[in-house]
């Protein structure tokens, strides 16, 4: 029975904020199996980055977890709860060691005033026990692995002297030099170019099968999604709505949202379909709707029952989840 | 049911749509109130400035030479109060007191107190005369029936604490708001050319604002300040001492306003206004003056507290203004003798109110800059 | 023979990056002798990765960007502009018929004016409506086009999402009548269910006014599948301009395909054996000599390196930029 690398249960995340308290997550649960690529695919106030950084405790002061919420990690035979780890140093072994993180804006994620080569050691000291001279040999080789030509003489240089594709490889470089169990990559192609972000895919696809490490893969693009992952997750407004392999969601969407998102996206196989988007807006954080959060956007409205009951994330068939009365009842009549 | 409900949703529609239609001004009104430091803060200036504006009429005595109380000198504070030992009454009181020497006190005179004797305190009393806004008032917010009151004691020529205690709160802050107008005024023209134009014409005046930056304030007031004639009068010295706080406080607003100019400067919306054909004036009348506006108010506030300090360190060390105008650093000059630090500690009492009024200004312009800060627009 | 409504002709966009009292300056050739031809009632799409200088030609078109050299001509019938030459009346006139919507739908409308005075501004400022009457009427007739609410209009921008903020630009580009329109990267910072609808809305408009416009992406599936002309750029240089139709069945450049390519495809089991390229984007400040796109191209050969290609007319309208287009690519 293999246990998953990481197992997400009932994850609800509140922020104190002036105008009141916000609901970012509500309710939200997956797995991700040793090895996987779980995408994570939302628009904006899906809470997907926020989900994303409560697996290593990194939102900010005023976030707060309900008490149902666990995140559990299995490494190493050992189970360790998240979110019971309460001061930096027990955090450590989560932040940089089991989990590691990429972000979408590489120049906001190295400190400007020190060397690329300098950030990674620094890393590797802190996580392993390796020495100095042991630490900056390795690091070289990482950043030669990602593909960074001259790495010797590019681990002495400074952030800015790198362009955008490359410093995001010595993100990647730096993140895999301690040989994390699960890697989180928060939207890391989408401030790339379209040529460097099919390298950067290629990259991580590489690393993947070498590594053998998880993934959880954020984005909104589904295009990158299909091409790298195994399994997706759908948010939206904070809620999952839809799960499934990759093949499944994307080939046969059974939530209407994931069915418009996909029909709103400009497919070059047929230049001449109109665009067709979701109707209405995404609504603020601050006036989530009751019910089903999509009702107030989904052309299948059933009218009372999606206005006021929250529907569960319930299975389906070959293990596929969606939340949706429709789907449910669909099902219901179906079986 | 469905009344409380429709009423409860549409005061929930009216308040999202007062946020909707709230001007930045009001935003950011809304965001300080939530401070409650900053609100305490705001409460305390604006009670302090409006006492200090209205110090004639709330004090007794005039704070000069010519309201002093020849019988109580270096006296100490005189607290009302309502019972002793020969009963009580509705009206607080002191006790009279009178000076007398004798060979008993090594024909020193001092002050002896007759418990006997009431002084009752009356309100809205007929005093000394004064002027506010050119029109002449006599009537004081409270007095004693005969004799003088105290609350503060008195100095060593029996000038009333509390009247120039007030006085002088009043009197540094017109220094102070002097001081903050013309280094407000400069910093506006030369940040602001500086801002706009950019170029070489920003270089030049950076190295020069620069240059003036570097300056060491006390020296620099020393000199300036040795330079007064003694003769001039009171109210000259006053004008001199802020006009020379203004142009030295110059240079750090003047960056300020450089800065916010060259970020606004860049904004899309400005460049959608030149797209249209706006002139250079128009883009900084609509655009460019109320976005920092906001700022500038929070850069002024926070300017303030050091002007008050600037002129209370000057007074203090006899370079600034001296007697008879009153401002704290006039009256903290005498806190400086042992006699006082041992005998007559209530001389401190202006250090208190000073010490209050500063943290005021510094509370408000905290919460202003916070307030004003992040107009935080939710980001994807 | 429909005559064009923009004509660029040999334009080339010179930035003085840095400066220096003694020996030379550096330069920057933002856009390096491009030429292409809008006409009117079209939706051209200018597609580009980062450096390629197509905001910098949009933004030139528009006299927002210096020309450096070559021209840029705008003629609709009422009026004939030669914009590297043009004097501050005709200019004048000239931003009521082009205009600008820009990327950021966050930063393009100033936070301290309603949406009805953001809409109203370029009204008052070129003097288009004399009386706050007219002002409001007109305002109200362009909202209702863009699909906002007339009950928002004394809202703060804050209030808005970032779609509505969009239209709110859109409006305001449109409020003056123009002929033509510059979208800049327009839909790029919006979610992709709100892209479509805002996408849909600049269709919209441009058939209902009879408007141009030149739409600057990144995004090829986007420009594919909204414009009707394309034309591609690579620091600075126009490599290949087409009817998407054309550029989309028979792309005739090494980038171009390499651009369909790299577009990740919807389908998990889509095998792209067509070409990833290596390599990095070069510095615009220190582009490659030759051809600039030898240093990442599959197919570069000697004279690639050496020698500028220059833009050859292939078929009809599809022009292309390449030695090699011939051998390579000529089916």
């Amino acid at each position: 029975m293999n246990k998953p690398l990481i197992s997400v249960k009932d994850l609800t995340v509140r922020f104190h904020t002036d105008e009141g308290l916000i609901t970012a997550v509500d309710n939200v649960s997956f797995d991700i199996a040793p090895g996987e690529v779980l995408g994570l695919v939302g628009e904006s106030g899906s809470g997907k980055s926020v989900t994303a950084k409560s697996l290593m405790q990194l939102n900010a002061g005023n976030t707060q977890y309900d008490e149902k919420s666990s995140i559990i990690l299995n490494v190493d035979d050992q189970e360790i709860d998240v979110l019971s780890l309460k001061n930096d140093s027990e955090l450590r072994i989560v932040r940089g060691g089991a989990i590691s993180m990429i972000f979408q804006e590489p120049m906001a994620s190295f400190a400007p005033a020190i060397t690329i080569g300098d950030q990674m050691v620094e890393q590797l000291l802190i996580h392993s026990s390796m020495t100095k001279k042991e630490a900056s040999e390795f690091s070289i080789e990482m950043l030669e692995r990602v593909g960074i030509p001259d790495a010797s003489q590019r681990f002495k240089q400074y952030a800015f002297e790198f362009s955008g594709g490359m410093r995001q490889r010595a993100m990647i470089a730096m993140a895999l030099s301690t040989k994390p169990q699960l890697l989180i990559a928060d939207e890391p192609t989408t401030a790339l170019d379209v040529t460097i972000q099919a390298q950067v895919i290629d990259l991580m696809k590489d690393l993947v099968s070498e590594f053998g490490m998880g993934i959880l893969f954020i984005t909104h693009d589904l295009g990158v999604i299909a091409q790298t992952a195994d399994r997706v997750a759908v948010m939206y407004l904070g809620n999952l709505i839809e799960t499934g392999t990759v093949r499944q969601v994307i080939r046969e969407p059974h939530h209407p949202y994931t069915l418009g998102l996909l029909n709103a996206l400009p497919k070059l196989d047929d230049l001449e379909a109109p665009l067709t988007p979701v109707p209405g807006d995404i609504p603020s954080p601050l006036e989530r709707p009751s019910g089903c959060v999509f009702h107030t956007r989904c052309p299948q409205n059933l009218g009372a029952r999606c206005e006021t009951e929250i529907p569960k994330l319930l299975k389906g068939a070959k293990n596929r989840m969606t939340a949706c009365h429709l789907v449910e009842e669909n099902g219901a009549s179906k079986s | 049911m469905t009344d409380k409900t429709d009423i409860a949703a549409n005061a929930d529609q009216k308040s999202k749509d007062a946020y909707f239609t709230a001007s930045q001004g009001q935003l950011i009104w809304t965001r300080f109130k939530k401070q409650k430091s900053a609100m305490v803060g705001a409460w305390v200036l604006v009670i302090l400035i409006l006492s200090g504006f209205f110090a004639p009429f709330l004090t007794p005595y005039d704070p000069t030479i010519d309201g002093r109380d020849k019988e109580y000198e270096n006296g100490a504070p005189q607290i009302p109060s309502f019972c002793d030992d020969n009963g009580c009454s509705f009206r607080p009181f002191i006790y009279t007191y009178e000076r007398e020497r004798s060979l008993k006190t090594n024909f020193r005179w001092t002050t002896v107190i007759d418990t006997d004797k009431r002084r009752y305190l009356v309100f809205f009393t007929q005093g000394d005369e004064y002027t506010i806004l050119g029109v002449k008032f006599s009537t004081h917010l409270f007095g004693v029936d005969s004799g003088k009151i105290h609350l503060f004691g008195t100095d060593s020529t029996g000038k009333d604490i509390l009247s120039r205690t007030f006085h002088a709160i009043n009197t540094s802050m017109a220094v102070g708001t002097i001081g903050v107008f013309i280094a407000f005024v400069l910093a506006l023209i030369i940040g602001g050319l500086s801002g706009y134009y950019g170029g070489w014409l920003d270089s030049v005046i950076q190295m020069v604002t620069d240059a003036v930056r570097t300056v060491p304030a006390i020296p620099l007031f020393m000199a300036l300040a040795a330079f007064i004639p003694s003769e001039w009068s009171a109210e000259a010295r006053f004008f001199f001492i802020s006009i020379i706080l203004g142009f030295i406080g110059w240079p750090t607003l003047a960056r300020r306003v450089r800065t916010h100019l060259l970020t606004e400067r860049n904004q899309e919306y400005v460049l959608a206004a030149q797209l249209c054909g706006a002139s250079g004036g128009h883009i900084i009348r609509r655009h460019l003056l109320p976005s920092f506006t906001s700022y500038i108010i929070v850069d002024l506030v926070i300017s303030f507290p050091y002007m008050v300090l600037s002129e209370t360190a000057l007074s203090f060390i006899g370079l600034g203004l001296k007697d008879p105008v009153n401002s704290l650093g006039v009256m903290l000059q005498n806190v400086t003798k042992a006699d006082v630090l041992l005998n007559y500690q209530w001389y401190f009492i202006p250090v208190i109110f000073f010490i209050v009024l500063v943290m005021a200004f510094v509370f408000v312009g905290d919460g202003l800059r916070d307030a004003a800060d992040p107009y935080a627009d939710t980001k994807k | 023979m429909n005559k064009p409504l923009v004509s660029v002709k040999n334009l080339t966009v010179t930035y003085q990056i840095g400066h220096s009292f003694v020996g030379k300056n550096t330069y920057l050739n933002a856009v390096n002798d491009a030429s292409i031809s809008i006409t009117k009632g079209s939706f051209y799409g200018l597609v580009g990765e980062s450096g390629s200088g197509k905001t910098t030609l949009g933004r030139a078109i528009l006299k927002a960007a210096p020309i450096s050299k070559g021209s840029v001509h705008y003629d609709d019938g009422e009026v004939s502009y030669d914009l590297s030459a043009i004097s501050k009346i005709e200019l004048k006139d000239y931003r009521k018929r082009a205009q600008l919507i820009f990327q950021d739908p966050y930063a393009a409308l100033s936070p301290r004016m309603t949406v009805r005075d953001i809409i109203a501004e370029p009204l008052e400022v070129m003097g288009i409506t004399k009386t706050r009457e007219e002002t409001d009427k007109r305002v109200r007739e362009i909202a209702q086009k863009c699909r906002l609410n007339l009950e928002h209009l004394r809202r703060f921008p804050h209030a808005f999402s970032g779609g509505q903020r969009q239209r709110i630009s859109i409006a305001r580009a449109l409020v003056s009548g123009p002929q033509f329109i510059v979208a800049d990267e327009s839909v790029a910072a919006l979610d992709v269910s709100i892209q479509a609808d805002v996408l849909n809305l600049l269709k919209d408009i441009q058939r209902e006014m009879g408007l141009t416009f030149l739409f600057i992406s990144h995004d090829l599936s986007v420009v594919a599948h909204t414009c009707d002309h394309v034309a591609v750029m690579y620091l600075g240089r126009l490599v290949e301009t087409a009817p998407t139709s054309q550029l989309f069945n028979s792309p005739k450049h090494p980038y171009t395909k390499a651009l369909f390519s790299a577009i990740p495809s919807l389908d998990p089991d889509h095998d792209s054996q067509a070409q990833k390229l290596e390599g990095e984007i070069p510095s615009p400040t220190d582009p490659p000599p030759g051809c600039k796109f030898h240093t990442r191209c599959p197919f570069a050969e000697g004279i690639c390196m050496t020698e500028e290609p220059k833009l050859e007319v292939a078929d009809g309208e599809h022009e292309v930029s390449c030695h090699r287009w011939r051998e390579l690519f000529n089916a």
